[in-house]
């Protein structure tokens, strides 16, 4: 009996490994099998290989599995024009810069010739790093931390940097007088918000915004909130401004409701997907301003057919994260060709001409248009503020 | 104004550490093992009510007694099939073993439920308190956590005390091998143990996603390392130190945050435990066993 049990609990353990490897291996063979291209197609025979790494399993698996999903689309939809041919692989590297590294190993014995990715900052500086290294081109959709793109000519990004959302933020707030006494609640255990509350004082002081309470909470300690929010509303805050990611973000709107407190609340690209939380109340998020280059419900008719097609294949809408994801693999199309990039070069050789591509092309995606890029790897486009309003984004001027 | 609401909310979060410290106090002190897992059966607790209620619409009542029931059938199986086999081995091993547990548990649930955070709808409907004109709230999750932990602990004390069950698991604390001479079944003692611990932990569970409300297959780990410190400040196998470590750190940690730094809290606040484990070893309650040659 206890000799079945044992063997029961040994085949659940390897079925679950099994379903985890299961997940992360999909969009490989999806991009690769599906979509048979057309028949006078491929200038050249093979496919360039796309990779990419993200937190598909753990905590931010939500952000990952955007990314995913959204090059996965993507890749699909190019390989469908028939022109050339992309196959792409992601690995999950847990949002842990050590398991970037091994993501990143992983794909290059697979051959990749392009990163289009991490999803995280701390992964994608570790992987910046080999990129530099091994000189393989690496374009990410949504590490936004400014110490990624410093790692190498070669690294790029099409999210906003986290300095850029910071100063944003801060003339935002600024020139629509939003507030007159502003709390921050950042994350100090994580680059991205650090690296936004850091560029958000430099620039609040610039423009004269008075930041009164100035509180932090780490990974380890985040399971209790209330303190930081209270000691927001002791300071007298009319404006919270939360460079944090979506389910912290609910845990503050939460105990602000709970003791009455209602100031403004303003946040960056992290608070997208907030509404998407499983039992959140959107109630709670109503008037939540947040800082993000992608609105998925726009009128624009391309991002209204990125939204219906994505929906159709994974069951839910996607967020900003896939928008990044999704114009990356564009971003990287539009340059291929334009290059006359062929997949039997090598991954220095597409490295080189996608540099000398990308720092002198201009690329209209879902999240912004007019996108061009620096020789140090930053993307410059507008960025854009929404209101949530009845639990849906309402633009905001 | 504001010290009295950091107080409040110092207690609130510090009685939740408290009912957690308690299941890992009651296991400690009995099996002489750190169940590492314990802070996942917390988890998988908040889920199972997060279902019932959510899912299946049925009233938070029956989401902490579904909890509860699953949690303690998870807890036994858990005993038996992972540490049972291991009665005789080092301790070292059945640490592993939890640990091991302990991440099959957290993998298991993200494969279940998927890694996306889930908002954990309160179980107390009741409107919060204010005092002083609205200066001061204190919410019904806040009284209920208090009201739990106290009546836990009260409950706890009395069983080990007075009831046949309890005073065989105090023998078994004392020497497991005496006791097993005296004709106390270990085994089933040590089974009973867990049981309890893991119902426990389901209750923790439905409250710490009622004052936190972020449910995600990671939220029972951290929470359950801190009331691990937190039994070993109260002194680890005691059960009112249990409760006491739980408060004061509840309290030590919301201070630190409100009066001196949210930047350096947790530095400041395991610089405390240091300081207060140098000068009493055994913890604030712990008994000091003196070794007899």
């Amino acid at each position: 009996m206890k000799k079945l049990f044992a063997l029961l609990m040994a085949a659940l353990m390897v079925v679950t490994m099994f379903a985890g490897c299961g997940s992360a291996e999909t969009p490989a063979t999806d991009a690769a099998g599906g979509e048979a291209p057309a028949t006078d197609a491929a200038p050249t025979a093979g496919t360039i290989k796309i990779g990419s790494s993200g937190p598909l399993t753990n905590d931010y698996a939500v952000y990952g599995k955007a990314v995913e999903y959204g090059l996965t689309l993507a890749f699909e939809e190019i390989n469908a024009l028939g022109g050339l041919q992309f196959e792409l692989r992601v690995e999950d590297d847990e949002a842990d810069a050590e398991m970037a590294v091994n993501a990143y190993n992983t794909l290059m014995d697979w051959g990749m010739q392009i990163m289009a990715g991490p999803t995280t900052s701390g992964s994608a500086a570790a992987a910046a790093a080999e990129c530099a290294a091994d000189g393989v081109f690496m374009l990410t959709p949504s590490a936004s931390d400014a110490a990624v793109i410093t790692a190498g000519d070669n690294v790029f990004q099409i999210c906003f940097t986290d300095p850029n959302q910071g100063v944003g933020s801060a003339d935002f707030i600024s020139s629509h007088n939003l507030a007159t006494k502003v709390g921050v609640i950042y994350d100090s255990s994580n680059p991205y918000s650090v690296g936004i509350y850091t560029k958000f004082m430099e620039q609040a002081a610039v423009v004269g915004l008075e930041v009164v309470a100035e509180e932090a909470f780490t990974a380890d300690n985040k399971a209790d909130l209330s303190t930081q929010v209270t000691k927001c509303q002791e300071a007298g805050c009319d404006l919270v401004f939360l460079p944090i990611y979506a389910a912290e973000a609910a845990q503050v709107l939460t105990c602000a409701d709970k003791i009455d407190y209602n100031p403004a609340f303003f946040g960056c690209d992290g608070l997208d997907g907030i509404l998407a939380t499983e039992g959140f109340d959107p109630a709670l998020a109503e008037g939540v301003m947040l800082l993000t280059p992608f609105d998925a419900s726009s009128s624009d008719p391309q991002t209204q057919e990125f939204v219906a097609n994505y929906t159709a294949k994974f069951g839910l809408e996607p967020n900003q994260f896939a928008a990044d994801a999704y114009d990356v693999a564009y971003a990287i199309y539009q340059a291929c060709t334009a290059a006359g990039v062929t997949a039997d070069m090598s991954a220095e050789e597409i490295c080189e001409t996608m540099i000398a591509q990308f720092t002198s092309m201009s690329f209209d995606g879902l999240t912004g248009d007019g996108m061009t890029w620096a020789a140090d790897g930053a993307v410059s486009k507008l960025p854009m503020a929404v209101k949530i309003e009845n639990g849906v984004y309402v633009g905001v001027e | 104004m504001g010290f009295l609401q950091y107080l409040i909310n110092g207690i609130s979060i510090g009685s939740v550490y408290a009912i957690i410290a308690l299941g890992y106090t009651m296991v400690y002190g009995i099996a002489k093992m750190l169940n590492f897992a314990h802070g996942d059966v917390i988890m998988v607790g908040a889920y199972m009510s997060f279902c019932v209620t959510n899912y299946l619409g049925l009233p938070a009542v029956v989401g902490i007694l579904v909890a509860m029931v699953v949690c303690t059938v998870l807890g036994i199986i858990i005993e038996g099939l992972a540490y049972k086999p291991l009665r005789g081995a080092s301790s070292l091993a059945v640490l592993i073993t939890a640990i091991g547990v302990s991440y099959f548990l957290q993998n298991a649930a993200q494969l279940i439920w998927g890694s996306a955070p889930k908002n954990f709808t309160s179980i107390v409907t009741f409107a919060p308190i204010k005092l002083f004109g609205g200066q001061l709230t204190i919410t019904g999750e806040v009284i209920i956590t208090i009201l739990a932990s106290v009546v836990i602990m009260v409950a706890l004390t009395l069983f080990t005390g007075k009831t046949r069950m309890g005073k065989a698991m105090r023998a078994v604390s004392e020497d497991r091998a005496a006791a097993q001479l005296m004709g106390i079944n270990v085994n089933q003692t040590i089974s009973m143990t867990f049981a309890i611990g893991s119902a426990l932990a389901a209750i923790a569970g439905v409250l710490l996603c009622s004052t936190v409300p972020t449910l995600q297959p990671t939220t029972g780990s951290m929470p359950g390392i801190r009331a691990f410190t937190a039994a070993v400040f109260g002194g680890i196998g005691s059960i009112p130190g249990a409760m006491l470590g739980g408060i004061l750190l509840g309290i030590i940690e919301t201070m630190t945050k409100a009066y001196l730094s949210t930047q350096f809290s947790d530095a400041i606040v395991f610089l405390v435990l240091i300081v207060v484990l140098l000068v009493k070893p055994a913890g604030l309650m712990g008994k000091v066993v003196q070794e007899k040659v």
